[in-house]
């Protein structure tokens, strides 16, 4: 069941097609990556999902209904660009945007003096934005847009600007909150984040969704069919012994043991290439090359680049 | 709807609890009420005792009436004389009265250092009294009569003129210059308002956008809601403003009054004293002093309810609708350099109006007061002048039509400002033309 789906959603600024017939599926309750480049056109689908602004063509359905303005309570938001009220105090303007979001001031008041200690903040309540560093601040902000207990959270680069130990703290609420049963878009460059934290993704380029799906389906369908050998022995009789159905893309030695890389061709299986090397190295271990999320985005966005130069 | 009134209560809030907005509402009637207070103060404190050397060549005026600080002196010495000594003696001034003075109607007064205004009234009239009393014995020694101080008292006239204007037949209307000015000062307090608060808008909207946090506020609320509420909070600020300082300054001149002013003096009287004596003087055989019938006249003929009610409405419409265009401007800019361009539109009608409005008060009916009465960029201001000198059933038709204009034109700009300032609150680092504006009135949602 998903929570959210875009259909053919279309926004053209001017002479600029920010998002060109973009389609994504989020299950419920699990974490989504939006994944592309700068300017790729994921804040654009992210404002339209906020309904900050509107689509030119497309739709946009949220629990089974057309997107509309009631669901705005049940949507948090966590822009890239952070920022708050230098000069509001701090529970005070959180206590504020949590009443935007449609929390009775009660309700507000409980939930904050939770989060403030949870978070070890309380002492900040009185205190003006502009005395918290920065990373403070995103804290509170963090806060802020979690309050309110939303069904779908939208986190654009919600790690940046953090210290690692803060970035923990973030990664486990966010978990947490998965856990508590709400759906996150996670909209980031971080791809270690993304194969850590994320169930799907849908990576954006120039304005069209280039890939989609689960991030396990993704990087099965990535695969090469390569493995990774750790042995001891000699080089030539190693290399010697992989013919035409093997093809060596890497080897290198260090101090007594020797790494190679070798993809099997011919739909071999991995078994081939264990009996064909057996006899001449002693082997120390062989794995599976898993493609990294990294290296999926940068060879999708630079196939799309050859393929499609003009757009 | 709730969510505006939060907006709204915000804006207000933030502001009022600002030590800037304290300090403002607290020194702006002092330094109103200081400026007042301080040049009376002024014109009383360089009142030192006068001691007035009189040389009486018409032998006419001894033992005239002292007061508290002019205090007279005799000499039967010869002017050239007495002004040889004048220097060296105590004396602070000498008046010199000629032995024809029933002829000139004049006397002279020397002094080493200007009197106030107090002291030379105070000598102008004891004198002007003390002739009156002989003309009238040399009357009554000439008639013989005892009823003549009745007959005097008859005849002493202050005449009133009250101009009215015909120039159109049958259409006679009574102008009075003191309504003009009553309707002037409303005039001024609109366009102040709009200058201070529209500004404050528009930094409001940079504010936001500058810190980002536009985006986490529009993610819960509509553009639109939060620019109006914005608008809304930022008004109340402004009117709470405004009350504030005419409650302190009446209560500080009042307290003032008590404290510093219990001797006789008038304090609308010693206000005058910041024009020059010369000045007073010209006013005052210009025009008759208004009489007690008069002032209450240019209140009955100005309709302060209509007034009041009319002040309201084209404060909060002129306020609106230039709000609505700061908010524009604000979003359309990063930062407040930027918005020199943009404000010249905007601040060049209300200085005009401001001009027309000046001229207004002399010619009230003339064209140009007309129609930028009607215009609505301009009319909040100009109205105002219309209102106070044009008789209301003569002026309904073009009052009705110059509401209902700035009605329109403020619906209109509201939608367009709103438009703008969807798009301009996401843009960033981008320099903004008028092109550019144009374009985004016509960007579908």
């Amino acid at each position: 069941m998903e929570i959210l789906s875009t259909h053919d959603v279309t926004k053209v600024y001017g002479n600029q097609t920010a998002l060109n017939a973009v389609s994504i599926k989020v299950p419920e309750k699990s974490i989504f990556g939006l994944l592309g480049p700068n300017g790729a056109g994921k804040t654009s689908l992210i404002r339209i999902i906020n309904q900050i602004t509107g689509p030119d063509s497309g739709e946009v359905i949220f629990n089974g209904e057309k997107l509309n303005s009631k669901h705005i309570n049940q949507i948090g938001y966590l822009p890239e660009e952070r920022g708050l009220y230098k000069k509001m105090e701090v529970g005070e303007q959180a206590l504020y945007l949590a009443r935007l979001k449609g929390l009775s001031k009660k309700d507000a008041t409980d939930r904050l003096k939770y989060w403030f200690e949870k978070f070890d903040i309380k002492p900040w309540w009185n205190k003006k934005i502009e005395e918290l560093s920065k990373g403070m601040a995103q804290k509170v902000q963090f806060i802020v847009t979690v309050l309110h207990e939303p069904s779908l959270l939208i986190l654009d680069e919600p790690f940046s600007g953090f210290d690692p130990i803060n970035a923990n703290l973030i990664r486990d609420e966010i978990l947490e909150l998965k856990k508590n049963g709400t759906t996150i878009i996670l909209s980031t460059h971080n791809m270690s984040s993304v194969e850590e934290l994320c169930d799907n993704i849908a990576l954006i380029n120039r304005a069209h969704k280039i890939l989609d799906g689960s991030v396990k389906d993704i990087k099965n369908q990535f695969k090469t069919n390569t493995f990774e050998i750790q042995f001891k022995g000699n080089h030539i009789g190693f290399t010697n012994a992989l013919w035409s159905e093997f093809e060596l893309i890497d080897i290198n030695k260090e101090d007594e043991i020797s790494k190679a890389k070798v993809k099997l061709l011919n739909n071999k299986k991995v078994n081939h290439l264990l009996t064909t090397i057996l006899p001449e190295v002693e082997i120390v271990s062989i794995n599976e090359v898993i493609p990294s999320m990294n290296e999926i985005f940068i060879q999708k966005i630079n196939e799309f680049k050859t393929n499609y130069p003009n757009i | 709807m709730r969510k505006i009134l939060l907006i709204i209560q915000r804006e207000y809030l933030t502001r009022v609890k600002k030590k800037s907005f304290l300090i403002m509402t607290i020194i702006g009637p002092l330094l109103m009420a200081a400026l007042m207070i301080g040049s009376i103060w002024m014109s009383i404190g360089i009142e030192e005792s006068q001691k007035v050397l009189v040389v009486d060549e018409s032998r006419m005026f001894a033992q005239l009436k002292n007061s508290d600080r002019v205090h007279f002196y005799y000499t039967t010495m010869k002017l050239s004389e007495a002004k040889e000594k004048f220097h060296e003696s105590e004396y602070t001034s000498l008046i010199y009265i000629h032995p024809k003075i029933f002829e000139g109607n004049a006397a002279e007064l020397f002094y080493k250092k200007q009197p106030g205004l107090l002291a030379y009234k105070y000598i102008e009239s004891t004198l002007e009294e003390r002739l009156e009393q002989y003309k009238l014995m040399r009357l009554k020694r000439m008639v013989k009569s005892e009823l003549l101080d009745d007959f005097y008292r008859d005849i002493k006239t202050s005449l009133t003129i009250k101009p009215i204007n015909y120039s159109e037949p049958g259409k006679e209307k009574k102008e009075s210059k003191e309504a003009g000015y009553i309707g002037f000062v409303f005039a001024v307090l609109i366009y102040l308002f709009i200058f201070m608060y529209g500004v404050q808008v528009m930094r409001g909207v940079i504010e936001e956008k500058t810190s980002r946090i536009i985006e986490v506020i529009i993610s819960s609320v509509k553009p639109f809601e939060l620019m109006m509420g914005k608008i809304m909070g930022i008004a109340l600020v402004g009117l709470t403003q405004f009350v504030l300082w005419i409650i302190l300054t009446t209560g500080i001149i009042t307290i003032a009054k008590q404290v510093f002013f219990k001797e006789k003096y008038n304090i609308e009287e010693v206000a005058k004293g910041q024009m020059s004596i010369q000045m007073m003087r010209e006013l005052q055989s210009e025009k008759p002093q208004l009489n007690q019938e008069e002032i209450s006249s240019v209140i009955d003929r100005i309709n302060f309810p209509y007034m009041i009610g009319m002040f309201l409405f084209y404060f909060m419409g002129g306020y609106l609708l230039y709000g609505a265009l700061f908010a524009a401007i604000g979003s359309a800019v990063d930062s407040e350099s930027d918005t020199q361009q943009f404000m010249l539109p905007v601040t060049i009608p209300l200085i005009f109006a401001f001009m027309v409005a000046q001229s207004a008060m002399q010619n009230p009916q003339g064209p140009v007061a007309v129609w930028a009465s009607i215009i609505p960029l301009t009319s909040p201001i100009v109205m105002m002048i219309r209102i106070a000198t044009v008789p209301f059933n003569e002026l309904a038709p073009q009052l009705l039509l110059s509401m209902v204009l700035l009605v329109v034109a403020f619906v209109l700009a509201t939608l367009m400002a709103g438009k703008i300032y969807r798009t301009g609150i996401l843009m960033y680092g981008k320099k903004v033309n008028y092109k550019e504006l144009w374009k985004w009135i016509f960007f579908k949602n």
